[in-house]
């Protein structure tokens, strides 16, 4: 909640400072700036740099804010370290009641330390000793080496002066203090506000982690392998699908019998996502590397049938009547005005199909595989390798980014009237 | 030499709703080489119909086309066609779509660059060779269009209101320009038009054609193209006989366009 608060804090207030601050320096002079309708005016808004970097810069803060990062200068209060003590009050069946202080050293988690020596005190409660980790809590036999326990009918009645009774707890200076329901206390130290590294790791160590795991190996593979296969099989997947896709998209373009046969066959797969086919293909081919192809091929397969068919259809009907006035034969027909008339629905499928070939291959590594970046994060999530984890989502994110952008550019290379015409 | 003859072409097919339609009904008509003619007639009076069973993309119901000693059955390069968008290869350049036709013929390079080099001079885009199609304007276009036509060198050229998406002056230019490339290459032309004055101005002959069913509805033999080849066609235009055709054949068509509205009124 507190996160959502900052994080729209930031937002607004990076907002007018940028506005206020930057308005004259990034003063941009060409035609879209001098329109003075730009709110409903899609083509006028145009993505401000400014708020982007600070986008992945507070991200990036925030993450490094919240789990103590030692990159980030400011943090949110973290969790209670060190030493503490509270006290409680026994009450023995006759009435005496005598109170005790409990001296507890909070350490982080993976430090060693030993409990803190304790004077026992007087009185029918002695003074007792625990470690606790921090983020942990600590169960406390208090009693243990009390004069009267509680089998012999003694109860807390109070924690540092605040009557309590089993079930109830109390605040105590660095922490909160439980009453079971069977009478002993459970100390847990106070836990701030940064999360603790099972749940999110800092920065830092994700970052170790992934030159550990490139030089190292994860599972009898090295991070690079394990990017490189899960890419190999997107890349191998994708072009049988194309090999076969492009040419029953045209066929389909292009042949009533061939249209009528495969449009059945083309609706019906297309809506079932490559996903709910992982257990059938497993059962079919295994978890190697056939079963993924095979996936991989199934997801792209539709996609890109159905984008040559839209590419066929998408020919306007006055440049086939122009090409075969000039005398081209079918085949001249197909490959001088198709196939290249085609090209940009063809392209606007191989992105699509690349991104769905790239999110099926990480799920599919998920159920099972012997390597794959899906594959990594999901053992390391049985082990609770949190930096793991979230490495792989992250380079998963970046890989299929990249290859989007690469698409991109291989279009605008290969298809550059597209929107022009 | 070739004599283009349309005999007893008729064109009827059903609609989905069970009923059908005429589109032509009993058209003949014959075409010496080297004849322009224009085509004309209020909308839906089947004058594409016409052009595209001409180039052979469309099959008359009854009736046969020959182009001297054979019949027309299908799309050839015998017969050019120039469409009202260009409809040019965005993904060639301006001389790959010039020598679109001779390629696909499998003539040799040496064989058709030197003539195809000449057509894009004739019309004024020897300077746009290399240019991508989509960078040039909708006129230059159209020239490209021409051009493309020519090089395949058809015996008949079939327009398809070639003229009609360009803005005024443009048009104008090109006319001059269509008659003097008719003139330069004897070629059999047929052009549908929506504009009377083009169809005056270009056709050596102008057929008005008549909708429900399209049939022909009178024939002209003009003079204004043969006094307009290398002139300023405005000179042409402040012709009083000119002027009067064109009221003739406005009124004309303007009297069959009346006509279909008075009859959807009725039908309504």
């Amino acid at each position: 909640m507190i996160l959502l608060i900052i994080y729209i804090a930031v937002f607004a207030l990076s907002f007018f400072l940028v506005r206020k601050v930057l308005r004259g320096a990034m003063d941009r002079r060409d035609f879209t700036s001098l329109k003075t309708v730009t709110f409903g005016d899609e083509s006028a808004v145009r993505p401000d740099r400014w708020a982007s970097i600070i986008s992945v810069v507070t991200i990036f803060l925030l993450w490094g804010a919240f789990t103590g990062s030692k990159w980030v200068p400011i943090h949110a209060p973290g969790p209670f370290v060190g030493e503490t003590q509270f006290t409680y009050t026994l009450e023995a069946p006759d009435g005496t009641r005598d109170d005790a202080t409990v001296y507890a050293q909070v350490f982080k988690v993976g430090n060693e330390v030993s409990a803190p020596e304790v004077e026992p005190g007087d009185g029918i409660a002695k003074n007792d000793s625990i470690v606790v980790g921090a983020w942990r809590s600590e169960l406390l036999l208090m009693d243990r080496n009390d004069d009267v326990s509680r089998s012999d009918g003694a109860r807390v009645v109070a924690i540092d002066g605040q009557p309590v009774s089993e079930g109830g707890s109390v605040k105590v200076a660095d922490g909160t203090v439980v009453v079971t329901s069977k009478g002993a206390l459970n100390f847990s130290p106070a836990k701030g506000m940064q999360m603790e590294p099972i749940w999110l790791p800092a920065p830092e160590a994700v970052v170790k982690r992934v030159g550990e795991i490139a030089s190292e190996r994860y599972q009898n593979f090295t991070l690079w392998e394990h990017l490189y296969w899960s890419l190999v099989r997107v890349i191998v997947g994708f072009f049988f699908g194309a090999l076969v896709g492009i040419p029953l998209g045209y066929a389909m373009g292009l042949s009533d019998w061939f249209r009528g046969w495969f449009d059945p066959i083309v609706e019906f797969m297309r809506p079932v996502p490559p996903l709910a086919l992982i257990p059938l293909v497993i059962i079919w081919a295994g978890i190697g590397e056939t079963g993924k192809i095979i996936l991989l091929f199934l997801a792209a397969l539709w996609i890109m049938t159905i984008a040559a068919r839209a590419g066929v259809s998408g020919v306007a009907i006055s440049k086939v009547h122009a090409a075969y006035s000039l005398g081209a034969s079918k085949w001249q027909l197909m490959r001088y005005v198709i196939m290249p008339n085609s090209l940009p629905e063809i392209f606007t499928g191989a992105r699509v199909a690349m991104g769905v070939c790239w999110g099926t291959v990480v799920a599919a590594e998920l159920v099972a595989a012997e390597k794959g970046a899906g594959m990594m994060i999901m053992v390391a999530s049985r082990f609770q390798l949190t930096d793991i984890v979230l490495m792989g989502i992250i380079l998963i994110g970046v890989i299929g980014y990249g290859i989007d952008i690469l698409m991109r550019k291989a279009e605008k290379w290969l298809v550059p009237w597209k929107g022009r015409v | 030499m070739s004599t283009l003859s349309i005999e007893n072409i008729s064109m009827r097919f059903d609609l989905p709703n069970g009923g059908h339609v005429q589109a032509l009904k009993d058209v003949t008509l014959e075409l010496q080489s080297g004849e322009l003619m224009s085509v004309l007639g209020p909308s839906g009076c089947g004058k594409t119909t016409l052009l595209n069973i001409l180039a052979g993309f469309l099959a008359p119901t009854e009736g046969r086309i020959m182009l001297d000693d054979h019949q027309v059955k299908g799309p050839d390069a015998e017969r050019g066609m120039v469409f009202q968008q260009g409809a040019l290869f965005e993904w060639m350049s301006v001389r790959d779509n010039v020598s679109f036709g001779p390629r696909m013929a499998g003539r040799s390079k040496s064989d058709y660059m030197g003539n195809v080099d000449h057509l894009l001079e004739v019309v004024g885009l020897k300077d746009f060779k290399d240019k991508a199609v989509y960078e040039l304007s909708g006129g230059m276009q159209q020239r490209v269009a021409l051009a493309r036509c020519l090089a395949n060198d058809p015996d008949v050229i079939l327009m398809d209101e070639p003229l009609g998406a360009l803005e005024a002056l443009t048009r104008e230019k090109m006319q001059g320009l269509v008659l003097k490339l008719w003139k330069e290459t004897g070629k059999t032309i047929i052009l549908i038009t929506h504009s009377v004055e083009e169809a005056l101005l270009l056709g050596e002959r102008l057929l008005v054609m008549a909708p429900r069913p399209g049939r022909i509805h009178r024939e002209y033999r003009l003079p204004f193209a043969d006094d307009g080849v290398g002139r300023d066609l405005r000179e042409v235009k402040k012709n009083p006989e000119f002027a009067q055709k064109r009221e003739e054949i406005l009124s004309m068509i303007w009297d069959m366009e009346e006509e279909i509205m008075g009859r959807t009124e009725e039908s309504v």
